[in-house]
Parts: structure tokens; sequence; C-alpha cells
């Protein structure tokens, strides 16, 4: 591939590589959690820290991390005392962190061309020293996100029991908002942080539209970020537009893809789910009669493929048709 | 031998209001405690001091005899707290919810030993949800989730369980499931305290009743049936004066509810 003899194309990929793999192994826990729009608040957050680095003069990813981290403990002991108004107090950081960064962007006198280097990515602008960094920090989120699964699992599905299993909930509660703000700062040269919160959330969004167990779950998102960041930086090298975009529109792409699959399979599970017979004590009606015949007549016989549904009940199987339950009595059907 | 779970003279606070007042109650080994009462009784708000949710302004709870702030041994204890739902955000299996029992008893960054993996899956058994393991929980209906939550806690073979309101809204025969497992786990000498409205086919288990009111313990003894079988303790009630008063459940007033007194 002629792309790779451009060192900056390299590079791109392999920030996008780990960026993939990294926003949506902190995504799944803020999901799970129903906090999906954690990670776009610490973006906004970061801002801030990105435009003090431009003033200062120092690097924009360091003060960047340091404010995101600060902003995300902050969000999170927002939210562990707020109880009513927490959304809004976390609304309020929000609009402060972006309009502060666009302020002393201005301040520092820099163009708001700079500032969308870092709100939307470029793939052009990454150094090897920005490369090490996302793969340092990357290496660590996955490591944390995989390995003390199944206690931030257990905390993200019940605070409650999980301060009675004896963990330290306020601890990995934090540690998820620190990861997550690692993460956005992380993603920030590829994907860009206002869309960085998309690949922490729209790869969960589609592998669950196939999954049924946490950790596939988790495994798929990070699978399909990844294809999404790397598909998006050839894409976006190709173009010549930004990465942050075309990243975060082949991950929707996906889940397009993902949803009518997901909607059928369900449908299907549903379908399938054995009829039981009814455990009421106290039917209203006595007993149903077992042996009410199906009144009308069939042209065919109930089989494996005459395309009707088929249910197991008990120890025979139902066909289900026209808003009948039928199964086979000898030489006709009964309703069951 | 020390009680398994002891309050002394215990108070609680909720936004600045009491909630619970002069709580004073020992949980032997082996028995079955119902703590029964009306909704805003603090019957909930006792259990979840015990489990150390909620924070004390006096008294103390020792658990195994160990002050609860010292209080090291969380593999001893399970508990099922109230809730509607096993579902969160992100699909997960049975098993997995289940699982989380075993965490007490795990190291961080340890592997699943082959005993946890056999006490999930004998938890989810004693449940009756073997051929559901596999299933995501959002998919089973109330009852069987419940069910999953007991299993939860049954996983870590605690010797003290705590259950809040376990039943309430679960169909009959998830219901005679639980007084099951239940059953088998007072067998093997564990100590359990139910929170519930209705006792049902956990009736015949029970062997001491707690009936809570407005913050207080009204009645500690043999079993009864319903939490109205208990007389006021002091004769009169305090209701009956003030029709505007009607509970003492913290978080509900607001500033201009200028006609609540308390």
């Amino acid at each position: 591939m002629s792309l790779l003899t451009y060192d900056f194309v390299v590079r791109a990929l392999l920030g996008a590589l780990f960026t993939g793999l990294a926003a949506p192994a902190v995504g799944t826990y803020l999901v799970q959690r129903r906090l999906s729009l954690m990670g776009d608040g610490i973006g906004h957050v970061a801002v801030t820290g990105v435009a003090l680095g431009l003033l200062t003069g120092t690097s924009p990813t360091l003060t960047a991390v340091v404010v995101a981290v600060l902003g995300a403990i902050v969000i999170e002991v927002i939210r562990e005392t707020g109880r009513t108004s927490g959304d809004v107090a976390l609304a309020l950081l929000f609009y402060g962190g972006i309009a502060g960064g666009v302020l002393i962007t201005g301040l520092a006198g820099q163009s708001a061309a700079t500032l969308n280097t870092y709100l939307f990515g470029s793939i052009t602008t990454i150094s090897w020293a920005d490369v090490w960094v996302t793969l340092a920090l990357a290496a660590v989120v996955v490591v944390l996100a995989l390995g003390l699964s199944p206690q931030l699992f257990a905390v993200a599905q019940d605070q409650e029991f999980a301060r009675v299993a004896g963990l330290n909930v306020r601890l990995y509660n934090l540690m998820v908002s620190v990861m997550a703000a690692v993460t956005v700062t992380v993603a920030m040269r590829t994907v860009g942080l206002l869309l960085v919160s998309a690949l922490m959330v729209v790869p969960v969004a589609t592998a669950q539209q196939l999954t049924r167990a946490f950790r596939t779950t988790l495994l798929a998102a990070m699978g399909l970020g990844m294809l999404a960041s790397i598909g998006g930086v050839v894409v976006s090298a190709n173009l010549d537009v930004a990465p942050g975009a075309t990243i975060v529109l082949l991950a929707l792409a996906g889940f397009l893809a993902a949803y009518p699959v997901g909607v059928l399979l369900r449908r299907r599970q549903r379908l399938a789910q054995p009829f039981s017979e009814p455990d009421d004590p106290h039917p209203i009606a006595p007993d149903v009669d077992h042996h009410t015949v199906a009144r009308e007549d069939h042209e065919h016989a109930h089989g494996e493929d005459c395309g009707h549904s088929a249910v197991p009940h008990g120890d025979h199987v139902d066909y289900v048709h026209d808003g009948h339950r039928h199964a086979s009595h000898g030489s006709h059907y009964d309703e069951h | 031998m020390s009680p398994v779970v002891q309050i002394t003279d215990g108070a609680v606070e909720l936004g600045g209001r009491p909630v619970l007042r002069g709580i004073d109650v020992a949980v032997r080994a082996g028995e079955v405690l119902a703590v029964l009462g009306a909704n805003g009784s603090g019957k909930s708000t006792l259990v979840r001091t015990m489990m150390g949710l909620v924070p004390m302004v006096r008294g103390e709870v020792r658990l195994f005899g160990t002050p609860r702030a010292d209080f090291q041994e969380w593999h001893r204890v399970g508990f099922v707290p109230q809730r509607v739902t096993a579902a969160s955000g992100v699909p997960a299996s049975v098993r997995e919810v289940v699982a989380s029992g075993r965490l007490s008893r795990r190291r961080a960054f340890w592997p699943r030993r082959r005993e946890d993996r056999e006490a999930v899956e004998q938890a989810i058994d004693a449940v009756g949800l073997s051929d559901k393991a596999r299933d995501g929980v959002s998919t089973l209906s109330g009852g069987q989730q419940q069910r999953v939550l007991i299993a939860r806690a049954l996983a870590g073979l605690p010797d003290l369980l705590v259950l809040d309101e376990p039943t309430a809204g679960v169909d009959v025969q998830s219901q005679q499931v639980f007084a099951d497992a239940l059953r088998a786990l007072v067998a093997r000498g564990a100590t359990i305290v139910l929170v519930t409205h209705d006792l049902g086919p956990l009736g015949p288990l029970v062997d001491r009743t707690l009936v809570m009111r407005d913050g207080r313990v009204a009645y500690d003894g043999p079993p009864i049936d319903a939490f109205t079988d208990v007389e006021a303790p002091h004769g009169h009630d305090h209701r009956t004066h003030d029709p505007a008063f009607v509970d003492h459940s913290p978080g509900v007033t607001s500033p201009w509810d200028g006609t609540r007194r308390g």
C-alpha cells in the first residue's frame, strides 16, 4: 500500500489502532452506567486544557490530560453527591469548558484553525512523541479495562451490592472517570475532542445489537472501534479530510448495518422461546380441555419446513399460524 | 458467641431528618429474622444500615462481633438490594451477573478459579435458572431477574444473607423457588435477615419477627403474620391529631411545604 510510505500515515494508523481499542473499552463501562455522554463532557472540558497549553507554550496534550482528569474527577464528585440536579451541574461544566477553551485560544493569539486540529483531529500533525504517549496510555487503559473487568462490571451493574461485596466503589468509579479522561485526550489527535465520545459509545451500541453477554460486548466493541479507526484514517488520508469525521461515520455505518440484524435476531429469539405451562395456581376458568380439536382443515402436515414457526411446548412442538397454536394429535391437530 | 449482626443505640438521619431512632437489635447465628413495617417505617434503612450503606449519627453496628468500620470479611455477607431489575445499559448474561457474587472472595487481576465457577453454577441451579444461564438478564421476566439477584448473593456462600424486599412483585412460582433456596441455606446454618411486606411462602421459615414503626422497633418477638397486628407502643397515635402530617420520609418535603410539622 503506497500510503504506508508516508511517515505521517504510519503514525496516524498506530495512533488510531490504539485509540480504537481503548475508547470502546472505557466506553462500555460508561454505557453500562448510562453515562454515554460523559466522554463528550470530558472532551468539552479538555478544550480548555488544550487552550491553556497553547497560551502557556507547553504541550497541549499534557495540559489537556491534566485538565480533563481534573474535570472527570469533578464530574464524578458532582455525580456522587448531587442527586437530582446532577445533569444540570454537568452541563454547566461542559459549556464552561468549551467557552473557556475558545476564549483562552483567542487570548493566546491562536487561530480557530489551530483549535480545529484538536477539535476534529488532524493526522498530519501527529508526531512520534504523540504516538508513543498514545500507545502507552492506551495500553494502560486497555489492561485496566480488561484486567479489572469483573470488578468494574459489578460496580457499574449495582453499586450497593458492590459495596457490600467489599469493593471500593468510589475508587473504581474514579478509575473509570480518569480512564475516560485519559482516553479522550489520547484520542484528541486522531478523532478530535468533539467526536471522541462517538468512538466510546457507537461501537458499544453496535456490538450490543448482536451480543447477549457483557464480555463479548466489550471485546466486540473494541474490535469494531479498531476497525472504524483504521478504516477512517485510510479514508481520510485518501480524501484529505479530517480523520475524526470519517472514523465516526464509519462507526455509525457499522451501527446502521448491525441494527436490522439485531432486530431480526431478537425477534427470532422471542418467537423461539418455548411455551410454558401456566403456573397460576388459581386458574380463573376450570382447567382448559386439552383436547380442543383445531377447527380449520390443514392443507398440509405441519413439519420442519412447512413455514410456520415451530415452538417447543413441553414434550412436543406447537405450530403458530393465524393466531392459533396447533399441535399434532394423531390424525388431527389440537388447539393449544 | 457474639451476635451475627448487632446494632446498639442506633440512630440514622437522612437529609437532616431522623429515620431511625433508639435501635437495639441483635441477630443471633442461625436465626431467620423477618423485618416488617409500613412504607417509610425505616425497615429498609435498618438493613441498609447493617450493611454499611447508610451512615449512623449515633450508636454502633457490629458484624460477626467486629465494629462495622473494621469489618473486612465481606465474603461472609450476602446482600440482595431492593431493585426492580437486574439489567443495566449493556447486555449481561445471567452467569456474568451471578459471577459478581464471587468478587468478595476473589483478588483483583486474578483469573476465576474452579471453585468460583462451581459456586456460580450451583447458585444458578439453586434458583432454577440453569437452562437460562447464557441468556441476557434483560430478556428474563421480573421474577426471574429477582432470582438472578438472589443467586448472585448465594454464589458467595454467605454466612449472613440480607434481603431487601426480594419478593415484591414476584410471581408465586418464583417465591416458592426463593423459599426453597433459603431453606437450603438455613439448613447449612446461615443467618437470614429479610425485609418484606408480605411473607407469602417464606412464612414457615421465619423464627423471629421485627416490626418497624416510624423509625423505631415496635415489636420484636415470635413470628406474626402482619405488622398491622402490632399495637402502637405508647397507646396513642400522633397522626390522628394532624392530618397534614403524612410520614417521616425524608426528601419528599419542599421548602414551600409549610403545612408539615414534625
